[in-house]
């Protein structure tokens, strides 16, 4: 049954999966071009669709493993950690997030990897982001309430929000992905020619 | 320009590995990836270490990393050494490891520099108002159809393309 059990692994040996885990990870991000700023921006002036398109590859990749595995009988019910939904900080996060992005050029993940590979903007990003969380953590006691308690619905996945099967959900975003890979790859065309 | 030694990865490649990374994370950890996390934990271990008087009257601060024995011992902390690691390995068999600034044609490394660190401060608040980033909300939450994290998904989106007129300066 997955997730897999770790108890035998000890500590430092579950720590340094983490650390696998993240090299995988980081590696991927820079051989995917997110290490450069530039190939991040291009995304919101419809240059280059790369951001969407590994993204949601991704997603819909790790989708459908874990939708498979679940059916197979392969995953312990309930033993995946689901983000909780707190909809409107989540909203007005995002939002502010998606601002600083398109300033910044980075986000958390990519700006680490860009500073690894001594990129200096990456750097100041890194120290910007630092500054903003210790900001969020100097204020956030003046909108407690707002950050815990608004749309604060729990576990919520979006087949319980439509009342409809999992596998319809499933089957509804590789649907949506691949009409946003086929928009992609036509802006794409059309910017390449002007 | 001097030539790359090794291009890019095609989008859709990636995105699978990153995927099959994503899935991995999910069956060995029962969790995503997350980057953000742990960046959080490093900044309030370094306000801590600086104010401790102030930070041990900050409940955020005091949940975070003050009450903790080892605040460093959290699993995201060794997630963004790892993805450090990888990039780093990464860009140095793609021949990109090199000191540079990466800015658009229109502006200088400086300006470039105090744009990232103004983006970052608001990217960094608001990946904390949100609980997560484009790794720990966007792909993980995503990838195990958690609405709140779709609906973060598409603000960041939201927001990014409605302020991009505004900045295009840096980038075009």
């Amino acid at each position: 049954m997955l997730p897999l059990d770790l108890s035998g692994l000890g500590r430092a040996g579950i720590d340094l999966a983490y650390v696998v885990t993240g090299f995988c990870f980081g590696f991927v991000l820079e051989q995917a071009g997110f290490g450069n700023a530039r190939n991040l921006a291009a995304q919101f002036y419809l240059r280059d669709m790369r951001v969407l398109k590994v993204m949601f590859t991704a997603i819909v990749t790790a989708m459908l493993l874990l939708f498979g595995a679940d059916v197979m009988g392969l995953l312990k019910p309930g033993a995946l950690y689901i983000n909780p939904t707190h909809l409107w900080p989540g909203i007005v996060g995002g939002i502010v997030f998606g601002v600083g992005f398109v300033i910044g050029g980075y986000c958390p993940g990519t700006s680490i990897v860009s500073l690894a590979t001594l990129k200096l903007d990456g750097l100041c990003f890194v120290v910007g982001m630092v500054l903003g969380m210790v900001c969020f953590g100097e204020t956030v006691s003046r909108f407690r309430a707002f950050f815990e308690t608004s749309g604060n619905l729990g576990e919520l996945t979006l087949a319980q929000v439509f009342g409809v099967p999992q596998g319809l959900v499933v089957v509804l975003v590789v649907a949506m992905a691949l009409g946003m890979f086929w928009a992609a790859e036509r802006i794409e065309a059309y910017f390449a020619t002007r | 320009m001097k030539r790359r030694r090794w291009k890019y990865l095609d989008p859709y490649l990636a995105g699978v590995l990153l995927g099959v990374v994503l899935f991995c994370s999910f069956v060995v950890f029962g969790h995503g990836l997350g980057a953000s996390g742990g960046v959080a934990v490093l900044a309030g271990m370094t306000e801590a270490a600086l104010l401790p008087e102030h930070a041990s009257r900050n409940g955020y601060l005091v949940n975070l990393v003050v009450s903790q024995d080892r605040p460093w011992d959290n699993w995201a902390v060794f997630e963004i050494i790892g993805v450090a690691l990888g990039g780093l390995v990464s860009g140095l068999l793609s021949g990109r490891l090199k000191v540079e600034t990466f800015h658009g044609p229109r502006i200088a490394a400086p300006v470039r520099w105090l744009c990232a660190l103004l983006g970052g401060a608001i990217a960094g608040f608001g990946v904390r108002l949100a609980r997560g980033c484009t790794s720990s909300q966007a792909l993980s939450g995503g990838a195990v159809l958690s609405a709140g994290s779709w609906a973060f998904m598409f603000s960041v989106f939201a927001g990014a393309y409605l302020f991009a007129y505004f900045v295009r300066r840096l980038w075009t």
